[in-house]
């Protein structure tokens, strides 16, 4: 093996699969530690989409938008879950990198590996609200259609969406910490630009492809069309630039931090 | 097919100084600004610094290379570009076979994990299967002497327990190459020396290692070959006796000990030369029939009423002996001390001198204090007959003799 300037490892993808091991045992100590020394625990996984889905059941009261013929507490959380989803992702997988600049600037591995395990607790806590929602839809006695199956593609379209901006920022912020700032930023922006407790539906037509060129409203509004059947439109437009973001984001994301990793242990 | 398994051409590396910033990252204004400056033709305030420049060596499979050089000398950026941490500017290295790094010890512990948990995650970290973790687990825990506190969270360990599972870890890795950065020094010195058993059996196993220390002594007998660098350029290379004695020439030339030697609270005594047998820094060899004169000049930034001044002796990384000067009252400026060690005690062989001082008579009362290692070594060389060696008879050599008694009496136990 040579190690040369210029001279990424050719074989980097397939390293990566290589250091599977590692990529399970980094996932598994992001797991096993975040809720340790917590009372609570798991629940927390549970609590916090819960709160917001109340705080957006009463917006809906206050603002008194029109009933979409769904309860609205299957309405707001169908959409709490994809961006929770993205956004813990997001965050998580932005500040991992300095996160882990321990293990980076003493350790060889695949860089990718860190954003990869990262990644592992925001899907499993999107399981464990998946759950929550199954549960008050039954409560609800609310059952989804068969257009059910097509949840998975918008599932992988919000974690390729959170990976990919996710990788670009994490590669920024091993150099510029200016975007430490940035993304709680746009994660707290993007709540109230993306069709959580309103829909598409309420937005006048005319404005409509303004919220759609948010990536997200893409991403929400296909799982409301998953779940709630006849009660939510499919909205091509929107899934449309959701799929073209997701795949320039991730492109722009994955050819970035290619670039500057070698770099990362001499700036970090 | 040459046994070669490291081969260095023309190895450099290049960092970039910035003198505006504390941080080693820009700020993403910064480099707006900077930017906009450059566009405008203004000077830059950046200025190039070759850690590592036109290095070259080969090693041979099985061999145990020892890396010197001062701090500063660019050995830590050499053992990061073999370990693929970070690219080298220029040149390249030929590495053939499985490369394991140990640029700290527990690296990648966390505090929160169990003992157990972290055996596994560090492992894994460092390059080992689950399966070979899981087949060596016991190995690992029981070296580490941690058996009882294995499933408690390791922030609950003390701080040498800590220490003593993460090298138990990197201890068990079985790589074809190994890279070692002075994680030696962890732990009390039964430890140490239980580690550098563990060192001396990997490479009796035919693995290639390579070792960056300080400890001249724990160099000189593990290691065979040395790497001697200095300002980031390769200047000897080969056998490690040769490559020690050059280092130790090339530290003899400098005037002064460097301050950072000597640690500790204690900042206004500083030593400054040390002479073995009037030479500076010593380095020399002495015969083991005379006596050997250490002097010592150094500086008192204070007058202090109670100073004592310890000297300890050091030969293949353990001490062999500590002298403690009576409490004196020292006057600011400067002081010289002189130690003589008598002719005939010490066997043929490699020394070194570690140096101290403290402020107060009794250790019990709460004082101030400093203490450097390797300050200065010298070697006495086997001029004596040939019952005094040193792997055959021990370090001392220590005047005392049997008598041999008429009517031998055997203290048996009352029937």
């Amino acid at each position: 093996m040579r190690i040369e300037a210029g001279r990424a490892s050719r074989r980097y993808w397939q390293d990566l699969w290589t250091y599977r091991e590692l990529l399970g045992f980094l996932a598994w100590r992001d797991l096993s530690v975040r809720y340790k020394q917590t009372a609570l625990g798991v629940a927390w996984a549970v609590i916090r989409p819960a709160f917001t889905m109340l705080v957006f059941i009463a917006f809906r009261k206050l603002a008194a938008l029109p009933p979409s013929g769904v309860p609205d507490a299957i309405l707001v959380l169908s959409a709490v879950l994809p961006w929770q989803l993205f956004s813990t992702a997001f965050s998580e997988v932005s500040g991992c990198l300095v996160g882990n600049a321990n293990l980076i600037s003493k350790v060889y591995f695949p860089r990718f590996l860190v954003p990869l395990a990262a990644m592992a607790t925001s899907v499993i806590d999107f399981m464990v609200t998946l759950a929550m929602l199954a549960l008050v839809m039954a409560w609800f006695g609310y059952a989804p259609t068969d257009k059910v199956v097509m949840l998975p593609l918008f599932v992988v379209l919000a974690a390729c969406l959170a990976l990919g901006a996710g990788v670009f920022f994490a590669a920024l912020n091993v150099q510029f910490r200016d975007f430490r700032y940035v993304v709680p930023f746009v994660v707290q922006a993007g709540l109230f630009v993306s069709p959580v407790a309103f829909t598409l539906g309420d937005v006048p037509e005319a404005w409509r492809w303004l919220v759609a060129l948010n990536p997200v409203t893409g991403i929400i509004e296909g799982f409301r069309w998953c779940l709630l059947g006849a009660n939510a439109p499919f909205y091509p437009l929107a899934t449309l630039t959701s799929v073209a973001i997701t795949l320039a984001m991730f492109a722009l994301g994955v050819w970035y931090f290619r670039r500057t990793e070698r770099g990362f242990a001499d700036v970090i | 097919m040459s046994d070669i398994v490291i081969r260095a051409e023309n190895l450099g590396k290049k960092y970039r100084i910035s003198h505006e910033t504390a941080q080693p990252y820009r700020t993403f204004r910064e480099t707006l600004a900077k930017g906009f400056q450059r566009r405008r033709g203004s000077a830059h305030q950046e200025e190039e610094f070759w850690a590592l420049r036109g290095v070259d060596f080969e090693i041979r499979r099985g061999d145990v290379v020892g890396v010197i050089g001062r701090n500063g000398a660019g050995k830590s950026t050499l053992l990061k570009i073999l370990s693929r941490i970070t690219e080298p500017t220029t040149g390249y290295v030929d590495l053939n076979g499985r490369v394991a790094s140990l640029l700290e010890v527990g690296t990648g512990f966390h505090p929160e994990l169990t003992g157990r948990e972290n055996v596994y995650l560090n492992g894994s970290i460092l390059g080992m299967r689950r399966e070979e973790v899981r087949r060596k687990f016991d190995e690992i825990v029981s070296f580490a002497e941690v058996e009882r506190f294995i499933d408690m969270p390791v922030k609950r360990y003390s701080s040498g327990m800590y220490m003593r599972l993460a090298f138990s870890v990197a201890a068990h890795l079985e790589p074809e190459i190994l890279i070692v950065d002075e994680v030696l020094a962890v732990g009390d010195s039964a430890f140490q020396k239980k580690c550098l058993g563990r060192m001396e059996e990997v490479s009796a196993g035919g693995r290639t290692v390579l070792f960056v220390s300080h400890n001249l002594g724990t160099l000189l007998s593990i290691c065979d070959k040395g790497i001697l660098l200095d300002a980031g350029g390769c200047v000897a290379n080969g056998n490690i006796r040769s490559v020690v004695k050059a280092y130790q020439q090339k530290a003899g030339s400098g005037e002064d000990l460097a301050p950072n030697l000597i640690g500790g609270p204690l900042k206004s005594v500083t030593f400054r030369q040390v002479w073995i047998n009037g030479e500076k820094l010593g380095g020399s060899q002495f015969s083991p029939g005379e006596p050997i004169q250490i002097r010592v000049v150094g500086n008192a930034a204070e007058h202090l009423p109670e100073a004592v001044f310890t000297l300890s002796l050091y030969a293949e990384g353990g001490r062999l002996f500590t002298v403690e000067d009576r409490p004196m009252t020292l006057h600011q400026g400067e002081f010289s001390l002189q130690v003589e060690i008598p002719a005939g005690l010490l066997r043929p062989g490699d020394y070194s001198l570690a140096l101290g001082a403290r402020t107060a008579a009794e250790l019990a009362t709460p004082h101030d204090w400093c203490w450097g290692t390797d300050l200065a070594s010298f070697e006495l060389n086997e001029v004596w007959s040939a019952n005094c060696k040193r792997d055959l008879h021990g370090m001392i050599n220590v005047n005392a003799r049997f008598t041999r008694e008429n009517a031998p009496i055997l203290e048996r136990a009352a029937t």
